[in-house]
């Protein structure tokens, strides 16, 4: 395997550990208010994300990182190209750090409140555009050569919001705020856990029905390759599984199960591009590639060393907090559930 | 305004604002480190109130240097598209390292700290703070590598064909000395922010006669961080300058408003300019001090704006390279008086202190307490303005201009919808974040913090 294709690959594997937690984290937010009613079962679910979220998000830091290091040129097109809904995401990230970490501060209903409302907001915008922008990668964006021989985006805001982007978009969106109701299943006790697992079940039926619009789409209009055809299989037999074992109420495999799914979208959604990283939709010979979008051979490999020792030590301490904050949390944890940390005036 | 001037308020505006936060998170990170090792040693009580009600300050800070610094790492490929096509290949590796490195360090061990006072045992419990903090330290070294590669390009080749500066040495650009000034310089900045925050804190505490016992010792420690940092900072300053002589010499010479090249030049106290630049119109200034700043020698040459124009003019082409001379002049002038205000304030406090003497408490010793965290990031923000934009018309130094490293496919009323809603947000989030952090101070330490094994530990963060 070529050093570029290595890096392709390994940009994948950073997008599917992005898919994967940061989509428990936006699941999570999209249905705190679905699935708990009061202050103090509102406060056990954020708790569940406290120590993770984080780590989570720098999942997306490295992938852009590491896209700016191993592929340039798809660094500055697409973030150049996909302005507005870039803008969007990075404000919803910004409001949902600030709404975890403010929420708590003061215990007024009304304080806490609004930043729940910004947090259902923020997670779910992100949860849906990222869908829209990769199902936009995989279409194919006007992209043109120009009289310098740079390749750049050409079209608009609303290029972008055609109708097999905006159902990528629903797509993630339910199959994120699944992926969250199952962890809560996971991680929750009393009656949390069990209206996360009705949830799960229900919009875990949703989105197979567009998650199966969306790849018979891409499978039967974009492309030809019978790998993601297979994969395309893949991803609906797992995701029956998943519905199937949240049904069984054996919710650790069904977060597993849809984890795997998770990875899979990315998977295919990859497999569709390769070797494109951006494909034109003007003319082929103006597509962003690993090869002409790439760093030199002298960058990669440097980085592919950095890589290579990183990568497994942050997996083993990452993997450390999970198993650190294993035990589920119940509203009964949370001992004094109006009580603002700066509520206490000073005697 | 044109997309780039708006590109360019867009990146001072968040950039500026990103490291008002940076510069206490590094500080404080370290600072509440040393409480919560200080308890673990002692197992005193004072000790570990003072780490949690300090660990809430730097939480709250935390915070918003997190999501400020999401919009950085994205604004280079947003507003800086042909930047990041011309020195991806250099500058993309740095970036990638400290996310790798850095941020999945500070940010797990962090959650880490908040939420494991009742998972982990005392001694891994301490050990996450200390592996934040580090963190911290990492995310500084490597991102001021990025900014010292464009400061000073090292280790790279011009390929024609595509256009674009390459990497040839890594090493090159991770350790040149432009780099390692910018670390020892920028860190113990962010210690004297940090040191005057929690001064200032303690100070206040003890004028108003609040938790003594928590409030004095951390005020000593806090005093003597600000001095400290100060006098590294002037020293690793000194070192910076002699460095920036020899590479960007039309810097140094905007920092000093010396038009034309002189021996023996004065260090300039004060001075007023024509408003193109080209001439002083009134000036103040020690004889031979610069010309021994800047060559170690009290009569030697130091090059003036003037002639630097002309022979930048031989080996550039034409043009303008004069960066904006009284921005550069009283930002170097601003972030040494800042700084030196804020650690001659803690000399004296330190003086009036001395062997158990009572504090003064007067209106005037108040307000100096109060701006003792401002002070700081003061001095910091000035330093920047000044490395910044002292550095145009360049983005790259001898490389590339600013004027042709921003996105060509991103129009101006893009620009300036983005920016008006950054700087919306970030006004309303300073106002939350200031309310709270006063707040937090007037609450003040807990009466009787709970250690270990108990859930209402859980309320910490959320
Ligand atoms: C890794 C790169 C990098 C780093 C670490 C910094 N900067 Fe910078 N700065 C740039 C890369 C850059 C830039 C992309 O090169 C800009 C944008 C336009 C320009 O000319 O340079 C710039 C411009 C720029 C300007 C506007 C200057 C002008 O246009 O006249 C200011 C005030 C700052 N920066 C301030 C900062 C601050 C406060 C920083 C601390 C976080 C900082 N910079 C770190
Ligand atoms: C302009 C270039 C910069 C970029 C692209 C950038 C990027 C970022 C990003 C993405 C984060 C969030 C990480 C997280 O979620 O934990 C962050 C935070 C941070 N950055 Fe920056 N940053 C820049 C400038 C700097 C500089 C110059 C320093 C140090 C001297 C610095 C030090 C830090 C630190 C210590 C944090 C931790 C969070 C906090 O400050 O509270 N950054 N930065
Ligand atoms: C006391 C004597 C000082 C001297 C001689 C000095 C010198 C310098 C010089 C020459 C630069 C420009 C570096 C470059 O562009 O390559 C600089 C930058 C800077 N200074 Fe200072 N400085 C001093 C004090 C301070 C103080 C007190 C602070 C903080 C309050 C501070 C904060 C900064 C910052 C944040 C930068 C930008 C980062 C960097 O380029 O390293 N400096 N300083």
């Amino acid at each position: 395997m070529s050093l570029n294709s290595f890096w392709f690959v390994l940009i994948a594997v950073l997008w599917i550990g992005y898919f994967i937690l940061e989509g428990f984290d936006f699941g999570v937010g999209i249905t705190l208010k679905l699935v708990a009613k009061d202050q103090a079962e509102r406060r056990a679910v954020i708790t569940t994300l406290g120590p993770l979220w984080d780590g989570n998000e720098v999942w997306l830091l490295v992938a852009g990182g590491a896209t700016f290091a191993a592929f340039p040129e798809w660094y500055a097109t697409l973030f150049s190209g996909f302005y507005l809904p870039l803008f969007l995401i990075l404000l919803s990230l910004i409001v949902r750090g600030v709404a975890f970490e403010y929420r708590s501060k003061y215990g007024k209903a009304q304080w806490r409140n609004r930043w729940d409302n910004a947090i259902v907001i923020s997670s779910a915008v992100p949860a849906l555009l990222w869908g829209v922008a990769f199902a936009n990668i995989v279409r194919g964006v006007p992209l043109q050569k120009s009289g310098k021989g740079v390749i750049e985006y050409v079209g608009g805001f609303f290029n972008l919001l055609n109708p097999y982007a905006l159902l990528g978009g629903l797509v993630t969106l339910f199959l994120f705020a699944t992926h969250g109701a199952l962890f809560l299943g996971l991680k929750t006790d009393g009656s949390i856990r069990k209206q996360a697992n009705e949830l799960a079940g229900k919009l875990g039926l949703v989105t197979a029905v567009l998650a199966v619009a969306f790849l018979s789409w891409t499978t039967f209009s974009l492309t030809s390759k019978t790998d993601v055809r297979m994969l395309s299989l893949a991803v609906v037999v797992f995701w029956v599984g998943t519905l199937a074992a949240n049904r069984a109420g054996r919710e650790g495999v069904a977060f597993l199960t849809s984890s795997i799914t998770l990875a899979l979208v990315v998977i295919t959604l990859f497999a569709a591009l390769y070797p494109n990283v951006m494909p034109s939709s003007l003319s082929p010979a103006d597509s962003l590639n690993i090869f002409n979008a790439s760093s030199t051979h002298y960058t990669l490999k440097v980085m592919t060393v950095v890589a290579v020792v990183m990568t497994p030590i942050v997996l083993i301490y990452q993997g450390w907090t999970y198993w650190v904050f294993r035990k589920r949390i119940s509203s009964t944890h949370i001992t004094s559930p109006e009580a603002g940390v700066l509520d206490k005036i000073h005697q | 305004m044109n997309a780039l001037d708006l590109a360019r308020w867009q990146f001072a505006i968040t950039t500026v604002y990103h490291f008002i936060f940076v510069p206490i998170t590094i500080g404080s990170g370290f600072l509440v480190a040393g409480l919560h090792t200080a308890w673990y040693r002692t197992n005193n009580d004072k000790y570990l109130r003072a780490t949690k009600f300090f660990g809430k300050l730097f939480l709250i800070n935390f915070a918003m240097g997190v999501v400020t610094g999401i919009v950085q790492e994205f604004q280079f490929g947003m507003n800086w598209s042909s930047y990041s096509r011309f020195v991806g290949d250099i500058f993309g590796a740095p970036l990638a390292m400290e996310g790798l490195l850095a941020f999945f360090l500070e940010s797990t061990f962090l959650g880490l700290w908040i939420f494991g006072w009742d998972r982990l045992s005392r001694k891994v419990h301490v050990a996450t703070i200390w592996l934040a903090a580090f963190g911290t330290l990492f995310s500084a070294y490597f991102i001021l590598a990025a900014n010292a590669f464009m400061q000073h390009p090292v280790g790279y080749t011009l390929n024609a064909g595509r256009g674009r500066a390459e990497l040839t040495n890594i090493f090159k650009v991770l350790f040149q000395n432009t780099a390692l000034a910018a670390f020892f310089h920028t860190v113990p900045s962010a210690f004297l922010s940090a040191g005057g925050l929690f001064a200032g804190v303690a100070g206040w505490m003890l004028v108003r006669g609040r938790d003594t016992e928590v409030a004095k010792p951390v005020l000593k420690i806090g005093l003597v961080t600000v001095i400290i940092a100060f006098l590294i900072v002037a020293v690793s300053g000194d070192w910076t300058s002699r460095i920036m002589v020899k590479q960007q010499p039309m810097k140094m010479a905007a920092a000093e408003a010396l038009y034309n090249t002189e021996s023996s030049a004065p260090f300039s106290l004060f001075t007023v300019g024509t408003l193109d630049g080209s001439k002083p119109v009134f000036q103040i200034g020690l004889p031979g001090v610069l010309s021994f700043l800047s060559t170690g020698n009290f009569k030697g040459v130091v090059e003036g704006v003037n002639d630097l124009q002309k022979s930048y003019e031989q080996k550039y082409g034409p043009g303008n390279y004069k960066p904006n001379i009284p921005l550069a002049y009283w930002g170097f002038r601003l972030m040494i008086g800042f700084g030196a205000l804020a650690a001659l304030f803690a000399f004296m406090t330190l003086w009036w202190m001395r062997k158990g003497r009572k504090m003064p408490e007067n209106k005037w010793f108040v307000r100096g307490l109060i701006s003792m965290p401002i002070l700081p990031l003061l001095g910091i923000a000035a330093g920047w303005i000044f490395t910044e934009s002292a550095r145009q018309p360049w983005i790259v130094f001898g490389l590339m201009k600013t004027s042709d490293g921003v996105s060509t496919s991103v129009s101006a009323g893009s620009v300036l919808f983005t920016m008006i809603v950054f700087t919306a947000l970030y006004g309303f989030l300073a106002v939350i974040e200031f309310g709270l952090m006063i707040r937090a101070i007037k609450v003040g330490p807990e009466k009787t913090p709970v250690a270990e094994k108990s859930d209402s530990m859980l309320t910490m963060a959320y």
